[in-house]
């Protein structure tokens, strides 16, 4: 049965937001711990923690997150674990954004000038003091922009997981479109709601890397 | 145990390669149009027109704060509502070139913007015609500055094309996607699709490598 676009539908789609913000949200946060280690090993002494960071890193910036999401989806199944396409989901977006963000942050943490870490070395920190002091608070300054800006990008790549039938934003737009057949209405809602979702953190990301560029250029 | 079954994969290899060869076609396609776009909208957004600006602006922030998936989603379904109806190809094509463009307007605005004015002067003493002097003394430098930025969303672009088989588009992951509906070896197929894409892109990068030493193999000035 087809029936009418109605408030109802608005409300459904509006709150699949909570899954879109929930996805995000871990996949920031495990992104976050998977791209420090990322960094810091890619910053490492040791040739092979630098290699197989490195490998890490191409690995999931040179495929699409869309097949990063079937791997894990169905790899699930190749473990034994029941297919759970949350968690498949998370896992994906997790890697993916550890992938990115380790990335960036090796190219804050390299933006930090070399005297600061032997100066440091000098004092006779140990290098959890050392980068826990020095280097890392020096690296976020150069680091926040970008991050913020790949924020937006992870709220986007979250879209795909309705492809392994998690019901997120965009999923919820497609459950609604299937019953009222109105797609040009129901997508174009949904493009405005991720829009809102997305353009502050630009805007954010924007005035960050402005007012960083003069901080630079002073 | 999980029995790894490859058979499904290895037979079908040649249906794979030719959906790698359409994702090829398709990237291409999507670059050089939405090289043309992104030209354009970065002219638009750097002339002395405000609406013209402003209306770059909207198209630009559109597209770069909403998922592809939405996009593709709009253009293939939700367009027929004003009449415009696209073959699922066409319309994979469309929302590829509406993606990227927005993008590409950005860099290449900001590799216009990276031009000194004093050699666009020096183009003017040299009594160079208004379009000699956007071609060579704007353009050409202005391409070489951002060319890493710009061929790195190129690359993007084409890991991102393999969305456009959720609207039965024909390329790579369409390929993948109907092998596992006849087979069932979903890792499998995923796995070796992924080590595709891998290729694909490692493939797409040494060209743009080359292409830089190609059109670009001039000493920096300044």
């Amino acid at each position: 049965m087809i029936r009418e676009f109605s408030s109802v539908d608005l409300i459904f789609i509006a709150m699949a937001i909570r899954w879109t913000l929930i996805l995000s949200v871990i996949a920031f946060i495990g992104g976050a711990v998977g791209g420090l280690a990322l960094a810091l090993s890619r910053t490492a002494h040791s040739r092979a923690l630098r290699w197989l960071s490195m490998s890490f890193i191409q690995v999931f910036q040179g495929t699409p997150l869309l097949m990063q999401l079937f791997l894990v989806y169905f790899g699930l199944a190749v473990l034994g674990l029941p297919i759970d396409p949350l968690v498949a989901a998370a896992v994906a977006l997790t890697l993916h954004a550890s992938a990115f963000l380790g990335e960036i942050w090796r190219g804050a943490i390299q933006a930090v000038p070399q005297g600061q870490s032997e100066a440091a070395t000098a004092l006779a920190l140990s290098y959890r003091d050392r980068m826990r002091h020095v280097v890392l608070p020096q690296a976020m300054r150069v680091a926040t922009a970008p991050t913020v800006g790949f924020l937006v990008q992870l709220i986007k790549g979250t879209s795909l997981a309705s492809i392994i039938g998690f019901t997120e934003l965009t999923r919820a737009g497609q459950i609604v479109n299937n019953a009222t057949f109105q797609p040009f209405l129901v997508f174009g809602t949904v493009a405005v709601l991720y829009f809102i979702l997305c353009w502050p953190l630009s805007l954010l990301a924007r005035r960050m890397e402005a007012r960083m560029r003069l901080a630079v250029t002073r | 145990m999980y029995r790894f079954n490859f058979q499904p994969v290895f037979d079908n290899l040649d249906m794979l390669a030719y959906g790698a060869w359409l994702t090829v076609q398709l990237s291409f396609t999507a670059m050089a149009i939405g090289l043309i776009v992104s030209i354009l909208g970065a002219v638009a957004k750097t002339s002395s027109i405000r609406p013209l600006r402003w209306i770059v602006d909207v198209y630009v922030e559109m597209i770069r704060n909403t998922p592809f998936l939405i996009q593709i989603f709009f253009i293939f379904f939700g367009l027929p509502a004003l009449g415009i109806s696209m073959s699922p190809n066409t319309a994979a094509l469309v929302a590829l070139v509406v993606n990227v463009g927005a993008y590409g307007t950005e860099i290449i605005r900001a590799g216009i913007e990276s031009i000194p004015r004093g050699q666009i002067e020096a183009g003017r003493a040299l009594a160079l015609t208004p379009t000699q002097i956007f071609r060579y003394v704007v353009l050409k430098p202005a391409l070489r500055n951002i060319y890493p930025s710009l061929t790195s969303q190129f690359i993007y672009l084409m890991l991102t094309s393999s969305v456009v088989s959720v609207i039965s588009a024909n390329d790579l992951a369409a390929a993948g996607a109907d092998l596992n509906a006849r087979t069932f070896a979903s890792f499998e197929i995923y796995l070796v699709l992924t080590i595709m894409y891998f290729l694909l892109a490692l493939g797409f990068s040494t060209l743009f490598g080359t292409l830089r030493r190609v059109f670009f193999n001039y000493p920096a000035g300044r």
